[in-house]
């Protein structure tokens, strides 16, 4: 890999955003309004399954708590909106002002729920395996049934009408974001310190990886990407209510995860795509909906148990089929 | 460098250093009074029958156990308690008796895991691709080529550490360890489960190890004729003491050495190849 110039780089480090924006501009304005919906849906679950995908597949640690994040990260950002609601920040004009709003508030939601993640982490990340899952989904369930408790945040009820700053422009940059951040970690030698820790916790601490350090840190980056779904998916249904992050969307956003295959980006983007778009299909099935989502899981599982993708991702296919570099013999 | 309690320091100051180390497990000594002072560029062999302690020592000098009692010092500071990660970041990198690859991983990745520790981009350059990061993980991705070339791996770069043979994994285990720059490198057991050329040439190969990059080596094995052929200098441990110590030749007529020892050799010499020791049969319950 040649070492590129400044502004090389600098045009590589966004060129995901650069060729994601008209086309994402384009879908904005071609979506029919009853398709967005679920388009967003999308774009929020293949940012919770690929953040997750850090800690799950990377990492090999068991985290159900990710809906505590996404809460976090939801409440902060949707507290943050309402309050500047109305409000222009240095004179901009309304256009200009609450994109900038809605992105501060989304940061904000993304640094609280890495806060969250880091509280969480530091102590459960002594624990491995089921032991962690349990902790987590205890953690999860705390988050929401304080949140459930705090007049503050509006109790069972939640936060009605939250001004609408989601489009599917924000959505996508997401989840380009995101899948950018999971491709360039894993081939970066702190995602492989992490694929290390889940090949062989052992051998990772022998050979020099904090393996505590490194858990650590993808619990925060994971949290800190739940909390901007959550965000970005309240800002669209303009409600904020605890009912949202249940553990039962932690699982789902797991099975995205598993069904992909641990530690494939690419897998949990499809297995998110495949299972937003089946739950929106199955609506025409109605009483069954659950019972044929549920067995699709487990035709999929037993069929490919270890995931669509398995470990692999599509970029690893490039060079192979560019012949870019020759097999040295 | 606190070499200076050495009377006799005219050669360098030790980099590895075991004083009076002692591990106890409930009621079971496995480790008593273990005393060890490795010199750089030199080449000890650790050995003893079955459940002598000696992945029990490897185990408390890497710092997968921190010592009931007694020093570790790795150029001549004072390690015990360390996490393993810190102790391997300080000079003392190992293997495993029973490969501990990362084998869901390439050979080149195994490697560059190891290199890791001396990244000096963060997280935040990774995902922003700075230009300082394109220039690490490219110096990365040189040194761990090269080290796959120096341990003939250079072919199995791309291949999964899994797929790999089994001669071929003991040997990316070593350059996985090399890969951590170590100033001392434990090899438990490298030669296990290999047929006796095969072990040769091993040895061979950890000869030139040492010499090529001037590295202290530590090698724990089974085979007594073996280890003699390519150590300088021998300890010899059983049931957690140490029993004797000193040149190969002096080891060999010990008498002590001769009855902890002699039942193992003597079958050894009889069916030349052992078969099921890569099974690792029982180091005294010390595995990691």
């Amino acid at each position: 890999m040649p070492v590129p110039s400044l502004p090389g780089a600098a045009l590589r480090s966004l060129l995901p955003f650069l060729v994601g924006a008209p086309i994402l501009v384009a879908v904005q304005a071609l979506a029919p309004p009853e398709q967005a919906i679920i388009l967003v849906n999308l774009g929020v679950n293949v940012i919770l399954a690929v953040s997750l995908n850090v800690v799950n597949g990377f990492t090999g640690q068991f985290s159900l708590g990710h809906a505590g994040f996404m809460a976090v990260g939801a409440y902060t950002s949707a507290k943050i909106t309402v309050a500047m609601a109305g409000f222009d920040i240095a004179g901009l004009p309304p256009s200009l002002s609450d994109p900038l709003v809605f992105a501060l508030a989304l940061a904000a939601g993304m640094a609280m729920a890495a806060l969250a993640g880091f509280v969480v982490g530091l102590p459960s990340l002594r624990l491995r395996g089921d032991y962690l899952a349990i902790v987590t989904l205890g953690f999860g369930e705390i988050i929401r049934v304080v949140i459930e408790n705090t007049r503050f945040l509006g109790q069972a009820t939640g936060i009605p009408g939250l001004p609408p700053r989601t489009n599917l422009v924000w959505v996508g940059m997401g989840a380009i974001g995101t899948i950018a951040m999971a491709r360039r970690l894993g081939g970066s030698s702190h995602g492989r310190a992490m694929l290390s820790i889940r090949e062989d916790e052992i051998a990772a601490e022998a050979m020099g990886v904090d393996t505590t350090g490194y858990k650590v840190r993808a619990f925060v980056i994971a949290a800190a990407f739940a909390g901007l779904a959550g965000g970005l998916l309240v800002h669209y249904i303009l409600l904020v209510s605890p009912r949202m992050f249940t553990f039962v969307r932690s699982m789902e956003v797991v099975a995205m995860v598993v069904l992909g295959g641990m530690g494939s980006v690419t897998g949990s983007v499809l297995a998110a795509t495949v299972l937003t778009v089946a739950l929106e299909w199955l609506r025409e099935v109605e009483g069954w909906r659950m019972v044929m989502y549920a067995l699709l899981l487990i035709v999929l599982m037993l069929t490919r148990p270890e995931g669509i993708f398995g470990t692999r991702e599509i970029w690893d296919l490039w060079p192979r089929l560019f012949k870019r570099r020759a097999k040295a013999a | 460098m606190s070499a200076a309690e050495r009377p006799a320091a005219a050669e360098a100051a030790p980099v590895l250093e075991a004083r009076a180390v002692t591990m106890r497990f409930g009621g079971l000594k496995a480790l008593s009074d273990f005393e060890l002072s490795l010199l750089p560029r030199e080449l000890v062999g650790l050995i003893g029958p079955n459940g002598a302690g000696k992945t029990t020592a490897f185990n408390a000098i890497t710092g997968v156990y921190a010592p009931t009692r007694g020093d570790v010092l790795v150029g001549g500071a004072r390690v015990n308690g360390l996490r393993p990660h810190q102790i391997c970041v300080l000079g003392v990198a190992r293997t495993f008796q029973n490969i501990r690859l990362f084998k869901g991983l390439t050979a080149l990745d195994n490697v560059r895991v190891a290199l890791h520790s001396g990244i000096r981009t963060g997280i935040v350059q990774a995902l922003l691709l700075t230009p300082h990061h394109y220039a690490e993980e490219a110096r990365i991705r040189r040194e761990a080529e090269e080290l796959l070339a120096v341990m003939g791996l250079a072919h199995r770069r791309d291949e999964l550490a899994r797929n790999l043979p089994y001669g071929e994994q003991r040997r990316l285990e070593i350059a996985r360890a090399l890969a951590a720059r170590p100033k001392v490198l434990c090899l438990d057991e490298p030669a296990a489960g290999m047929n006796a050329s095969e072990k040769v040439a091993l040895m061979e190969l950890i000869r030139r190890i040492r010499d090529d990059f001037g590295l202290a080596i530590l090698v724990i094995e089974h085979d007594m004729r073996l280890v003699m052929g390519v150590s300088e200098r021998l300890v010899v441990l059983d049931h957690g003491v140490t029993i004797a110590r000193g040149s190969p030749e002096a080891v060999r007529r010990d008498p002590k050495v001769i009855e902890a020892y002699l039942g193992d050799s003597y079958l050894e010499e009889k069916h030349i190849a052992v078969p099921g020791e890569a099974a690792g049969a029982g180091t005294g319950g010390a595995e990691p």
